[in-house]
């Protein structure tokens, strides 16, 4: 493929990459926000979500739309509600403490992952998506009678991977006008900012923080119900998207939502461009390395305030 | 009786179990024990960073398999020896914590921790990228007739053991009296208030790059080890399962303890083991165990027992 | 090869040489593998260690690999076993990870007493646990297709005598290739060692067959979108050869598919990618009409042979290769035929032995060594195998398929020799 057309196929992909890197993220940045805990876990969230998309859908049949719709609506809830018991029961009994935060995630995790195997079965299983068309796309040179409009070979996208990116602009529209405009949120950032002030002020920190828990696990369903027609549900799938998360989140600033949103964009555009230029193993590093090298020089993140 | 007393009782207690256990023990947890050593050898690396200095790290993977594929790659690529081979082992390990430290340093709490991961991370598609020599995801073994030191066979079960005894016990005393001295103290100062430890007018940064290099070369020493007594070198060892792996030892066993990571990897390896062979879905015993000893031993296994019974333990 | 012996220098030597420790002889009685199963009683079973991905990245194998080790088992056993003895088969988890492989080794050899291990599928594993089988002298019959043991890097208890191995498959697969497809090629596989092995052993093969490899697209495991790589396709490319791995494999084929659109090259796979995948899958329509590498066909042929037949209805596969209790649990065909195959050469290989316990194991290994030609029978239902003893490996035929209305159905089978190479070490000459 010529150079033009090819870069901008990887800027396309990167968009997409970026879309679902910001869709998986959004979940952990609030939840690492709010409550400066380390679940481990948050990546089987994602994966349950994807799991249930693919019940609804078999169970139900017909056309895929109707079992996708009720999937973004039911993921969530169930995830959401799970993920709030395991906060009630196991995570407020630890009273936060980072360390013991760390073994009852991975302990969650382990718990969560054979349950997975032993229902959903270790096999990939793919989700149809409710609409899938390939879109090809033009590109224009300047060709010896001027500009012409083009259609090379391979260049294309498809409606899904469109709306998966209208999507992650909604929802996190959406999500950024919950945490500002709603008294819910108002009292999440409450807590964010300075729990025992909150506390003092008579925010219910301890129910807040069920519901940011739930809330995040549920937006990580959610992000998974839209993705898992392109990548399929797999009971392993949930520790990309922890690592991927974890890093958008602190490149982003912790608990800056538009910094999350900033460095999965420039997670996922780098990430496509740079394997224009090198062959795709030497990409991934040096993406890789690239983004590393943001926090080196910029140790609080994009968007954070610096510490202290 | 002294708690110095009680200290060295306890460390050099620990070392002499440990060689008894040889004598006593089936030959299946003799076998067990070795690897469990080894090991430990990596908990203790990643406990020096973690437990006494405060910093998590998600990338210690890569210094374990620094020392692995520094021993490694000298012996089946350059046809070293293994004591050699065991040194470049150690050197890589060495460099590569002092670069990735230089440069992690520079973040803290956890954009430290996402750094040290990517870093990791970088370093395992090196590995496969490097597949050539490296046989990627394969990794290559290192046969038997080459895994001799100074004459002695260490594929053999004795010698085996007890080259995984040494190598513990050195690390294991080494750290042991590493945060008994002024240095470790000072780290220990760290961990608890690093404003106040600058203010006292100490190199708080170049306190923690020692520490990270200590730490890192302890790892590689483990990842080395582990080449040369069991024969394998492979790029598993450099995915981010294997640095999370001794934070979770560290942390059941007791952060900042010195026999917590022995302890931690004791348990962890029986847990699964005994599990595994009880019901296929050992994993969820695990998880059941994870969370329970989160909520009821706070401080690790170690550390619990130190708050309740022992106060003096190091 | 000058190994070092050990024998001189063992736990139980030591003991006897620290006379101060002669309370702890007594206690180490209870144990040491060392010494051995107890002599055969006659109705002991005979046990074999089964190393298992139950849990990892190799689960959806893992679980094919184990009901037909069963249902082998159980033939097995109803014919009634080996030596007159019963067969058990101790089965534990390796995780699909290297270092629980080489644990679960040394637990079948010094804790369980097994008198063989066997049936590792993923090649790492395989490396992690090899060593520790040779210096346990525990014979370890892997079911990997790896070229691993063909290639001299292991030691003389790990044999391949089920399956055949890449190296073999991916050659014989090359004269069809350029015959029938095209002479053009561009390879797309994972950057593990594995898609290493196709890379230099097809690019060796299809430039022996008139042939050009025009790319090779190694893609970075931990990749989940795929797209931006195609661009990499060159335009003159007449056949894409395909080997992914991993539960990213279908997003893969269906962004190939995307990719292309209306007009593709001519497209080659292994069927690697899709084991344990229903080939109907939304997503993969993309795949009508094109060639897939199968082990051993998936879809009942119509000339399915009577050995097929059997062996399917004892693993209880259905024509269509998914599970008779649960048509969407599509099997892993064209690899699992190898526990199957195995365990009926570890029987004849016992009987050949005498194999009495484990003081016959270097007896097992050398009858072993010493079987070449194997028929296409009830107890090879895959086909005629040839074993080579010098390097441990086996030859046989491999079966290229094309997509027809969702059905695999086989184009072409491959002769044993076409996948013959060169040997690369004599085991043999290794003592043990």
């Amino acid at each position: 493929m010529e150079f033009g057309p090819h870069l901008m196929l990887a800027s396309l992909e990167g968009a997409v990459t970026a879309a679902i890197l910001a869709l998986t993220a959004m979940g952990l940045s609030i939840v690492f926000g709010v409550m400066r805990v380390v679940n481990i876990a948050h990546g089987e969230f994602f994966m349950l979500g994807a799991v249930i998309a693919w019940w609804v859908a078999s169970l139900l049949g017909g056309h895929p739309a109707i079992g996708f719709v009720l999937a973004l609506v039911l993921a969530p809830l169930i995830v959401g509600t799970l993920a709030a018991v395991a906060d009630r029961f196991i995570l407020q009994r630890i009273n936060y403490d980072p360390d013991r935060t760390i073994v009852a995630t991975i302990g969650l995790l382990y718990i969560i992952q054979q349950t997975t195997l032993m229902t959903f079965g270790p096999e990939a299983r793919p989700v149809q998506p409710p609409f899938n068309t390939r879109l090809a796309l033009p590109w224009f040179e300047y060709g010896e009678n001027g500009f012409a409009m083009i259609w090379p070979w391979g260049l294309s996208i498809t409606s899904y991977k469109l709306f998966v990116i209208v999507a992650a602009i909604t929802i996190i529209t959406g999500l950024w006008l919950f945490l500002t405009r709603s008294k819910a949120g108002l009292l999440m950032r409450a807590t964010q900012q300075d729990s025992e002030t909150a506390q003092a002020f008579g925010v219910p920190v301890q129910r807040v923080y069920s519901w940011v828990f739930g809330l995040g696990a549920g937006l990580a369903a959610i992000g998974a119900v839209l993705v898992v027609p392109i990548q399929q549900a797999h009971y392993l799938m949930g520790q990309d998207p922890l690592l991927l998360s974890f890093i958008v989140v602190i490149i982003g600033g912790l608990g800056s939502l538009p910094g999350t949103i900033i460095a999965a964009i420039l997670i996922g555009m780098s990430d496509g461009i740079i394997s224009v230029f090198f062959s795709p193993t030497l990409a991934k590093i040096i993406a890789t390395l690239v983004v590393a090298m943001v926090l080196v020089f910029r140790p609080q993140g994009l968007l954070g305030k610096s510490e202290g | 009786m002294t708690n110095q007393h009680r200290v060295h009782l306890l460390h050099f207690g620990t070392i002499a179990l440990l060689a008894l256990l040889f004598f006593v023990l089936p030959a299946y947890h003799v076998g067990n024990l070795a690897r469990i050593m080894v090991l430990a050898t990596y908990a203790i690396g990643y406990n020096f960073l973690f437990g006494y200095t405060g910093l998590l790290s998600l990338g210690h993977a890569l210094f374990f398999t620094a020392g692995m594929y520094g021993l490694g790659l000298a012996m089946t690529q350059f046809g070293l020896p293994s004591a050699p081979a065991l040194i470049i082992g150690l050197i890589a390990a060495c460099l590569v914590s002092a670069v990735i430290g230089f440069l992690a340093l520079r973040t803290s709490g956890v954009a430290f921790m996402i750094v040290t991961l990517m870093f990791a991370q970088a370093g395992y598609l090196t590995i496969l990228y490097f597949g050539t020599y490296t046989r990627g995801d394969e990794g290559f073994v290192i046969q038997q007739a080459k895994r001799v030191m100074f004459g002695i066979d260490l594929s053999s079960e004795v010698s085996r053991y007890f080259a995984a005894l040494i190598l513990f016990s050195i690390c294991f005393l080494t750290v042991a009296r590493i945060v008994q001295s002024p240095f470790g103290k000072t780290l220990i100062a760290i961990r608890e208030n690093e404003e106040r430890a600058r203010m006292l007018g100490y190199d708080t940064g170049a306190h923690k790059l020692k520490a990270i290099i200590i730490s890192g070369t302890i790892s590689g020493f483990a990842g080395a080890a582990y080449a040369l007594l069991f024969g394998y070198a492979g790029a598993t060892f450099a995915t981010v399962q294997y640095s999370i792996f001794p934070l979770l030892w560290v942390l059941l066993g007791g952060a900042g303890t010195t026999v917590g990571p022995l302890i931690g990897v004791i348990f962890m390896f029986y847990l699964i083991d005994l599990s595994s062979s009880i019901t296929s879905a050992y994993m969820l015993i695990a998880g059941v165990a994870l969370v329970l000893l989160a909520m009821f031993a706070p401080q690790g296994l170690a550390g619990t027992l130190r708050k309740r019974w022992f106060k003096w333990m190091p | 090869m000058g190994k070092i012996n050990t024998s001189k220098f063992t736990r139980r030597g030591v003991l006897k040489s620290i006379g101060a420790g002669a309370g702890v002889v007594g206690a180490s009685a209870v144990a040491p593998g060392l010494t051995g199963f107890a002599q055969a009683q006659s109705s002991a079973p005979i046990r074999l260690g089964f190393q298992v991905h139950r849990t990892g990245i190799g689960a959806a194998y893992g679980r094919w690999y184990d009901r037909t080790t069963q249902a082998a088992v159980k033939r097995i056993n109803d014919m009634g076993g080996i030596n007159g003895r019963p067969v058990e088969i101790i089965t534990e988890d390796d995780g699909t990870d290297p270092k629980r492989g080489a644990e679960v080794v040394e637990k079948f050899a010094t804790l369980y007493n097994c008198d063989i291990a066997f049936g590792t599928l993923f090649s790492h594993v395989v490396y992690g646990s090899a060593p520790r089988a040779g210096e346990l002298k525990l014979p370890y019959f892997v079911v990997s297709e790896g070229h691993h043991v063909a290639s001299g890097k292991l030691n003389r208890y790990t044999l391949q005598p089920g399956i055949t191995d890449v190296k073999s498959q991916v050659q014989a697969m090359a004269p069809f290739v350029s015959d029938n497809l095209g002479k053009k090629i561009t390879m797309i596989y994972p950057d593990f060692a594995f898609g290493h092995d196709h890379r230099d052993f097809f690019t060796a093969a299809i430039e022996a067959q008139g042939g050009t490899v025009v790319e090779s697209i190694a893609i970075p495991p931990t990749e989940t979108s795929f797209t931006k790589y195609f661009p990499r396709i060159p335009r003159e490319t007449e056949v894409i050869y395909h080997v992914m791995v991993g539960p990213a494999v279908l997003t893969f084929v269906k962004e190939l598919g995307e990719f292309f659109g209306p007009n593709r090259p001519e497209i080659f796979g292994f069927i690697d990618s899709l084991e344990a995948v229903d080939i109907n899958s939304p997503g993969l329509e993309f795949l009508e009409n094109t060639y897939f590498w199968e082990g051993h066909p998936r879809n009942a042929q119509a000339d399915q042979t009577s050995y097929d037949k059997v062996y399917r209805a004892a693993v209880g596969v259905d024509d269509n290769g998914a599970s008779l209790d649960d048509p969407k649990d599509f099997s892993t065909y064209s690899h699992m035929f190898g526990c199957w195959e195995t365990l009926n050469i570890i029987k004849a290989g016992m009987e050949a032995a005498d194999y009495q316990g484990p003081a016959d194991r270097t007896k097992l290994i050398e009858a072993v060594e010493a079987m070449s030609d194997m028929p296409h029978s009830d107890d090879h239902p895959q086909g005629a195998k040839r074993f080579n003893g010098k390097t441990h490996q086996t030859f046989g035929h491999q079966y290229i398929s094309k997509v027809s209305n969702g059905k695999l159905v086989v184009e072409h089978t491959t002769s044993i020799e076409d996948g013959l190479y060169e040997d690369e070490v004599d085991y043999t000459t290794q003592s043990f």
